[in-house]
């Protein structure tokens, strides 16, 4: 079945079954892996996207669900105001070590700062809920500190 | 030896020379070849120095990142190496991955934290012969001895006169050159180090940021399809019978077919295939099937059992003897107190975040294969043997792998998605699930310490006995749960006793970052801890006095540098404000432990507070002492391991547990096997204490300590001691 998504502000045409997630629509149909493959389950958040601004586990998200919503991967994240001053912090920190779960994170963060924009610690454990299997928060924490503006302690 | 080099003509990249020169000590093999690859970045007519570097006329260096990144920063440390002695500004670096050659590279692997041990020598000496070269090619266009010219910044300098030429510019004349001796080229002094030492981004962060494909799972070739692949929950167990024509009927699905499979655990197991043209696809098809699993002699095996079997062990008499020293039960009999304890801890999965994965293509009997691996040399070996072809017919393309932590040493999924690829005629991406992931690991193994000790009236441990059961049979425990004879505090007591007692074990078991030691660490410091409590002493003085006065105990590779663990405990005593730890709010408290792995001496503080309504742990604070050498080659990455490692270990204790019922893991994914999250991520503060010994790893030695700073912390906040992991808070209640 095809469906017509908005995809980082363009239209992209995916044939694809409807209960197909979110997730492998991107990555097999239309090419764009950002996204990870992390649990399959909504657990870990390496699949993070934003639907209209919201960040959502699309890995449980099933394409049909979408409709005319706007889909924001981290291939989007250079265009956003927000988005680019988080994948700054991001690499000025240093903040990977495999790298795998960062562009979830970093989508996890970008919708935390649309909504806070300075965030507390609190605020950055509440929302923050990724999976890093390498264990980088310290430099997560610092990152989204640097990027709202705040005062780092890395 | 004599080194001898080959007439640099420039040639294409299908043209492939190479010259070896063996380094003195034996050591790596230099494999020199003239192999340029064109690449954008470097624009054309890029010059091949030796396999590791290349100098394009713009002045771009490309250096190859010989070893597989895990995430320990190895694609960026090692060519760092290679950058400083070639005296390169790093702005003019590029890196490229090097696929699994061990002609050209030596051996190629991501583990026991060795590549900066094993590289340190030999890359910097790659660089050291490269500049080399470049000096004698500007020596030889100026008519001047080589003694007349520096370098500098990409550049050749001649000294008396200011002249100048970039490498850029010299790169093609060094066809001629004579590469000097690579033992006995002059490498910098480290006081000039500009690369070496200085906080170096990660060289992939760009495309980690912006989402570009970069691992094993973003591979994608044309026409290719994509596999799923479903094994038995026990584990070797054969398909009995499976319902393939209900995949078949699933749209998309291409084919689905079983696997007979062998019997060795490491190698291509027995399962159904199903081939789709999306993953989804096959995903799907594979929900169809209902497979029956024949009988398998270790469906009957369990965590339960094991424990059982452990406390019956641990009542009678040990199966073997590890090292005796004096007269055990005559000390504990002499003792001014003695305390006996029970310590055990779980099997753990891996679980790196990249499931695991492997493209390959197979076609006129060759197979290339895309792979997230750690160890590709013996992936490769053991396709060819599984498939029945040449290693030379396998190449393999090292990707970035998202995690390793020792998963990835073995192949497994490589020889799956070999076999998958060859058996449907077409390109194929492998892709496991989460589960599939969890219940077919190489898992931590499970283990146990009944210990019995002894301390004098002054507070010296007079006894020490471990009895410890692990798995294994014929007094061979299995991969990774043996313990060495000389783990402290073997050594250090003149009355000491280790035995061992083995389960026998049907479940994989491999190494896990810092394999043995991420366990024992536990066990040993906590034990330790028991007894400084016993004597009444300070525990972190009470360790000062067992490491003792004399800086080193025993010799050769198992040697251990007791001074240097002084200093490291010194260090942390002082960063966390130890001697002030009574200050702490009642609920709260710190422990200390240390440990001694993978050449590296670390000694950890951590800080918790207990809540006494629920038994709820926060860990405040963790301060890490860090002995790890003389030179830390790149600081931005040394400390994202070591603050990475400290908190893996409190996900360890905190969370992790794979337990084994019906001869298979009952965990399927992070829903039942969680790990830490940024809400328990304490700060970790870390100091290097610098000692002049040579640079040695940090991708593991940080993990083991902070386990029993965690435990004995809980210790000091509750008065109750945790023996077993992960850490059950119910116990904890006030």
């Amino acid at each position: 079945m095809a469906f017509k998504l908005n995809v980082n502000g363009k239209v992209l045409e995916a044939d694809v079954d409807p209960d197909t997630p979110l997730l492998w629509t991107l990555r097999d149909a239309l090419g764009i892996v950002g996204p990870k493959f992390g649990c399959g389950i909504g657990a870990c958040g390496a699949c993070t996207v934003h639907i209209d601004g919201k960040a959502t586990r699309s890995c449980v998200y099933p394409v049909s669900a979408v409709g005319a919503a706007q889909v924001t991967t981290i291939e989007g994240m250079a265009a956003h105001p927000i988005g680019k001053k988080v994948q700054a912090a991001w690499s000025e920190l240093d903040v990977a070590q495999c790298g795998y779960c960062q562009p979830g994170q970093i989508m996890a963060a970008t919708a935390l700062l649309a909504k806070t924009p300075k965030p507390t610690d609190a605020d950055i454990d509440a929302a923050m809920t990724n999976i890093c299997r390498c264990a980088t928060y310290t430099r997560i924490r610092a990152a989204i500190k640097q990027a709202s503006g705040q005062p780092v302690k890395a | 030896m004599t080194l001898q080099i080959p007439t640099l003509t420039h040639s294409g990249a299908s043209r492939r020379e190479i010259l070896k020169a063996s380094v003195v000590g034996g050591g790596l093999v230099l494999a020199f070849s003239i192999a340029p690859k064109a690449e954008a970045a470097e624009g054309a007519g890029a010059q091949a120095l030796n396999a590791f570097v290349r100098v394009a006329p713009n002045g771009v260096v490309t250096i190859m990142g010989k070893n597989p990144e895990i995430g320990q920063g190895v694609k960026t440390s090692l060519p760092m190496m290679i950058a400083e002695e070639l005296d390169v500004p790093w702005e003019n670096v590029r890196i490229e991955q090097a696929d699994c050659d061990p002609k050209l590279y030596g051996s190629q692997f991501a583990g026991g934290s060795l590549a900066t041990p094993m590289n340190w020598d030999d890359l910097r000496r790659v660089g050291a012969v490269a500049r080399a070269m470049l000096v004698s090619a500007a020596a030889v266009a100026w008519n001047c001895p080589t003694g007349e010219c520096r370098t500098e910044a990409g550049q050749v300098i001649h000294v008396a006169t200011g002249r100048k030429a970039t490498y850029g510019s010299l790169a093609g004349q060094c066809a001629g050159v004579a590469a000097p001796d690579p033992k006995t080229v002059p490498l910098k002094n480290p006081k000039d180090y500009k690369i070496i030492g200085k906080a170096t981004p990660q060289y992939d962060t760009r495309k980690i940021v912006t989402g570009e494909p970069l691992f094993g799972i973003d591979v994608r070739l044309p026409g290719m399809l994509y596999a799923t692949y479903e094994k038995a929950p026990v584990f070797g167990a054969k398909v009995a019978s499976a319902n393939l024509d209900a995949a078949r009927a699933v749209k998309g699905v291409k084919k689905v077919f079983v696997v007979d499979g062998g019997t060795n655990l490491s190698g291509l197991l027995p399962g159904v295939a199903v081939v789709g043209d999306s993953w989804w696809a096959a995903r799907k098809g594979r929900n169809q099937l209902q497979t029956k699993w024949a009988d398998h002699p270790t469906s009957a095996q369990s965590t339960a059992a094991f424990n059982k079997r452990a406390a019956e062990l641990a009542a009678g008499k040990p199966e073997m003897n590890l090292r005796k020293d004096g007269d055990v039960d005559a000390a504990l009999k002499g003792a001014a107190k003695t305390v006996e304890a029970a310590y055990a801890y779980p099997f753990l999965a891996h679980a790196p975040m990249e499931p695991q994965n492997t493209t390959a293509v197979f076609k006129d009997g060759k197979l290339e294969i895309w792979a997230p691996t750690q160890n590709p040399q013996p992936g490769r070996q053991l396709v060819a043997q599984t498939l029945g072809l040449k290693v030379d017919d396998i190449t393999v393309h090292m990707t970035r792998c998202g995690g390793g932590f020792g998963r990835r040493l073995s192949n497994d999924y490589m020889v799956e998605a070999a076999w998958i690829a060859r058996e449907a005629g077409a390109p194929v991406k492998l892709v496991w699930t989460r589960e599939d992931d969890i219940h077919h690991d190489f898992y931590r193994p499970a283990g146990y310490h009944f210990y019995k000790g002894g301390v004098d009236a002054a507070g010296n441990v007079v006894a020490w006995q471990d009895h410890f059961v692990t798995f294994g049979e014929g007094g061979k425990p299995v991969s990774s749960a043996g313990m060495a004879a000389t783990e402290f505090p073997s050594r250090f007591l003149a009355n000491f006793q280790m035995d061992q007692s083995l389960i026998p074990l049907g479940v994989p078991t491999g190494p896990m970052r810092a394999p043995g030691s991420n366990a024992i660490a536990f066990a040993n410091q906590s034990f330790i801890d028991e007894l400084a409590h016993a004597a009444g002493a300070d525990p972190l003085a009470f360790r000062k006095k067992l490491l003792g006065a004399k800086p080193m105990v025993g010799e050769g590779p198992s040697a251990y540098n007791a001074g240097r663990m002084q200093g490291v405990l010194a260090a942390v005593e002082k960063m966390s404000g130890w001697a002030n730890r009574g200050k702490l709010p009642a609920g709260s408290g710190m422990g200390v432990a240390f440990h001694y792995s993978h050449a590296g001496y670390f000694a950890e503080v951590v800080q918790v507070a207990v809540a006494p309504a629920t038994g709820k742990v926060k860990v405040q604070k963790v301060w890490v002492a860090a002995d790890v050498g003389r030179q830390i080659v790149n600081p931005a990455g040394a400390m994202n391991q070591v603050q990475g490692a400290a908190l893996e270990g409190l996900s360890h204790a905190l969370f992790q547990k794979i337990t084994i019922e019906n001869g298979a893991a009952k965990e399927s994914n992070f829903s039942n096997y969680p790990l830490l999250k940024m809400a328990d991520a304490p700060p970790v503060e870390l100091k290097f204490v610098i000692t002049d010994y040579p640079p040695t790893g940090l991708g593991e030695p940080a993990l083991p300590p902070v386990i029993p700073a965690l435990t004995n912390a809980i210790f000091a906040a509750t008065g109750k001691r945790i023996r077993q992991l992960p850490i059950d808070t119910r116990q904890l209640k006030a």
